[in-house]
């Protein structure tokens, strides 16, 4: 047995509970779903661990309802007060469930046990504590006095942090007085339907949050609807634009969280240990399931080969195998369907004269999974160095100067994320201006916080989320001037305050559709 | 004995220059009461194009510029402006057959606007940014970048106000324009133009098209080195489409307006063409 050879430690499923059916949690209550029920199974093992009910247009409508209702009659009429209370509820909740969501999350998603239970879930309770915080100050969110909450929320989330996107979503619309209807993603429902439990257990008022499950065309209807005011979608940069173009001329407003392309540059003078880790965390953290992921490696010429030798090296230490092994660095690819998409890019990789290089592991015999693997000799326009490929793929490029670096790194259409590992700090603060990116880590990578805003430039998206960014993003100006002045951070500008129909502090579903039907007098921003 | 004047060629203004339309093609403005006033280029797609071309070239001095340069150079125009003030004046008391004194407020609140709008360039990012108290060892800021290349569609029932008050924030945080002018009154937008040509802006910074917004909003809202689209004057065309186009590209879009209080001042107005970017940086151990 070689130091590298760990006996068996599997995290217990003892400590779930699950149903063997779950329906779709709506009005407070779980529901059968119309649509044709589906299963959801783990990754690693191909098992079937629950069915679940599937949203058609009529469930999707009932939510939307519920939704309403319980805006216009519950939430929007509490207190800020009582509003963070109720977070304040979730948060602990989350923190006493917090094993069992771990489980739950490793065993539906197939990330590391070891990420599930130290950094989503963890992350997951302090987004609502965060954002309890600000229910009851939203004065201060940087709109006003008075700022009004959309109204209905449609969100629409990945499979990729399941929970944690939930958290993102739920937390500061909630905060903000909004009611939502959240869609978590086909292969990912399990611990979204917990979630709905431990709402139960925090008695939090029926039909504030409804959680539908099913698949694209689920979300693609809720989007749809004409009762949402506010859609959040965080997924790929294709069904970001169909959204886009669906929403185009309505009220709704949106955020969207898109695709990305990240460059992580490491210059001659980063230190190195560091660099070698931040790049294995940037890139096979989850998988590589990670829309900011440092999937694209800049490195200084002069080092490319110590720095590929040391990660070849590293690489062959990490542990792929059962998500629900304390031990496990890399669990599986959540479905046959990425799966084929990983290997299908790879290939192009090598069609395309890269040179392609996966750790030597033992690949489970069920289960869909994916060695971590290294592409050197990449060009700039390889499909490799282009697209998202959404799985523990690194590309590594090489560069001589710093424009040169920031060149490479700006030259995609997505603008997510970026990394810079330097030990010059000036050098750090220049080529972080520069850089096209809504989030930059130097000397460490894919660190998130509620605190923190998260969101892209380009074409990975528009609108922020975390921090107060975050939380404006739910909500408008009280007094609702024309055009930009209902985007975030508005003020009147002029000693003359600025009246239009519209101001009124709640609104109805009447008011959303006449506001429709004028909105071309109205400006508003998306 | 009366002197002949010598009237003026109204021209485009792309990348600092003056060039007429590459298609050759021009339109007749006509004041209130139907008098010829001038023949206005009418931008093509090729010009669009350029403008476009020469409004990315143009981001990164003035992006890169310090927040007090760019409100110093903003200030400028409105020291500029208002030593040309009779010429707009009588530009738009003509073009628009209104009063004297409606001419005047209209290019006296212009003025204004760009004082306002200058005053906002270093500080804005203190409103709008933020220093995050994340739960870690790290240092974490968050502050507004210019989005890019924003495209105008200036508001169509104004000579100079709905101009100015549609490029001046689009500017203030660093972004490069490209403002299609009201289609019945261009004139006051290309002797705008020449005031900025002499007035510190970089080339390229601004670029002032002038024909037919209908014709030329299509190729803006669905160029891929667009960053965002502002439809404020808009409303007449068919903007939802505008908006589809636009989707396809992600740009950000600020829908159309309408009435005396359209592109009202407002902070709001800066952001909608900034984009947040987050730095974290590690903490080390003492």
């Amino acid at each position: 047995m070689s130091f590298l050879e760990y006996a068996p430690a599997p995290e217990s499923r003892a400590i779930l509970s699950l149903r063997d059916s779950y329906g779709l949690f709506i009005d407070g209550e779980f529901v059968d779903g119309r649509g044709t029920p589906f299963q959801t199974i783990s990754p690693a093992s191909e098992e079937r661990i629950a069915t679940i009910s599937n949203a058609n247009e009529a469930d999707v409508a009932d939510a939307v309802a519920a939704a309403r209702r319980a805006y216009d009659n519950v939430w929007s009429r509490m207190s800020g007060r009582d509003r963070g209370k109720y977070l304040f509820r979730i948060a602990r909740l989350v923190q006493e469930r917090a094993r069992e969501l771990a489980v739950a999350e490793s065993l539906d998603n197939g990330k590391p046990i070891k990420e599930s239970r130290d950094v989503d879930v963890p992350l997951v309770a302090a987004w609502f504590f965060y954002y309890a915080g600000w229910a009851d100050k939203l004065d201060h969110a940087g709109l006003g006095a008075n700022p009004r909450s959309l109204g209905v929320a449609a969100q629409v989330i990945p499979w990729n942090f399941p929970l944690l996107m939930l958290a993102w979503k739920i937390a500061p619309a909630l905060a903000a007085g909004n009611t939502v209807v959240l869609k978590p993603a086909e292969t990912t429902p399990l611990t979204a339907l917990i979630f709905a439990e431990i709402l139960q257990q925090a008695d939090l008022p029926a039909g504030v949050v409804n959680i539908i499950t099913g698949a694209g065309d689920t979300g693609a209807t809720l989007v749809a609807h004409d009762g949402v005011d506010k859609v959040a979608f965080t997924g790929s940069t294709a069904v970001g634009r169909a959204i886009a173009k669906q929403i185009a001329g309505t009220d709704k407003k949106a955020t969207l969280e898109l695709g990305g392309k990240a460059a992580n540059i490491v210059f001659d003078d980063a230190p190195i240990d560091q660099a070698i880790e931040g790049i294995v965390n940037g890139i096979f953290f989850n998988q590589g399931h990670v829309c900011c992921a440092g999937s694209r490696l800049l490195v200084q010429e002069n080092i490319h080969d110590e720095v590929v030798e040391r990660l070849k090296l590293r690489l062959s230490t990490l542990r792929l195998g059962d998500p629900l092994d304390k031990n496990t660095d890399v669990g599986a690819i959540n479905s046959k369907e990425q799966l084929e998409r990983i290997r299908e890019l790879s290939d192009v990789g090598v069609a395309e004269g890269a040179d392609r290089w996966s750790a030597p592991c033992v690949i489970p015999e069920n289960g869909f999974w994916y060695a971590p693997t290294i592409f050197t000799n990449v060009q700039t326009s390889s499909r490799i160095a282009r697209e998202e490929i959404f799985g523990p793929v690194l590309s590594v490029l090489t560069f001589r100067t710093p424009a040169e670096a920031i060149a490479k790194a700006n030259n995609t259409p997505y603008g997510l994320s970026a990394g810079i590992w330097s030990d010059k700090g000036s050098r750090i603060l220049a080529v972080a201006d520069q850089l096209r990116a809504g989030v930059i880590w130097a000397n460490t990578f894919n660190r998130f916080d509620p605190a923190s805003p998260f969101g892209g430039y380009k074409e990975s998206g528009y609108g922020r989320e975390g921090g107060r960014h975050g939380l404006a993003a739910y909500l408008a100006p009280s007094a609702v001037g024309r055009g930009a002045a209902q985007s975030s951070l508005a003020a009147p500008a002029t000693a003359k305050p600025i009246e239009t129909a519209d101001a009124a502090p709640k609104r109805t579903r009447r008011a959303a559709q006449r506001r429709q039907t004028d909105s071309a007098t109205k400006g508003t921003k998306r | 004995m009366t002197r002949l004047a010598v009237p003026k060629t109204y021209k485009l203004y792309i990348g600092g220059a003056f060039p007429r339309s590459e298609s050759g093609r021009t339109y007749e403005i006509v004041a209130a009461d139907g008098a010829f006033l001038a023949n206005a280029a009418k931008a093509s797609r090729k010009d669009a194009r350029d403008a476009i071309v020469a409004a990315r070239a143009a981001v990164a001095g003035w992006s890169g510029a310090t927040a007090y340069n760019r409100g110093q150079v903003l200030y400028r125009i409105a020291e500029l402006l208002e030593g040309r003030r009779a010429q707009f004046v009588a530009e738009i008391e003509e073009a628009e057959g209104v009063s004297r004194a409606v001419a005047s407020a209209q290019v006296d609140e212009s003025i204004d606007r760009w004082v306002w709008y200058a005053g906002w360039a270093d500080k804005f990012a203190q409103v709008a940014g933020n220093a995050n108290p994340v739960a870690g060892p790290y240092f974490n800021i968050s502050v507004p970048e210019p989005t890019g290349v924003v495209a105008i569609i200036a508001p169509q029932d104004s000579s100079l106000l709905g101009l100015v008050s549609a490029i001046a924030p689009a500017l203030v945080a660093g972004n490069s324009v490209v403002v299609v002018a009201s289609e019945r009154f261009p004139l006051s937008a290309i002797s705008l133009a020449e005031v900025l040509a002499t007035s510190d802006v970089p080339k390229g910074v601004v670029n002032v098209l002038t024909g037919s917004p209908a014709e030329i909003a299509p190729w803006l809202a669905s160029h891929s080195d667009v960053n965002a689209i502002d439809l404020v004057g808009a409303g007449a065309l068919d903007w939802i489409s505008l908006e589809v186009d636009a989707a396809d590209t992600l740009k950000r879009v600020l829908r159309p307006e309408s009435g005396p209080d359209a592109a009202a001042p407002a902070l709001g107005r800066i952001t909608a063409f900034t984009e947040t970017k987050t730095v974290w940086h590690t903490k080390s151990l003492l």
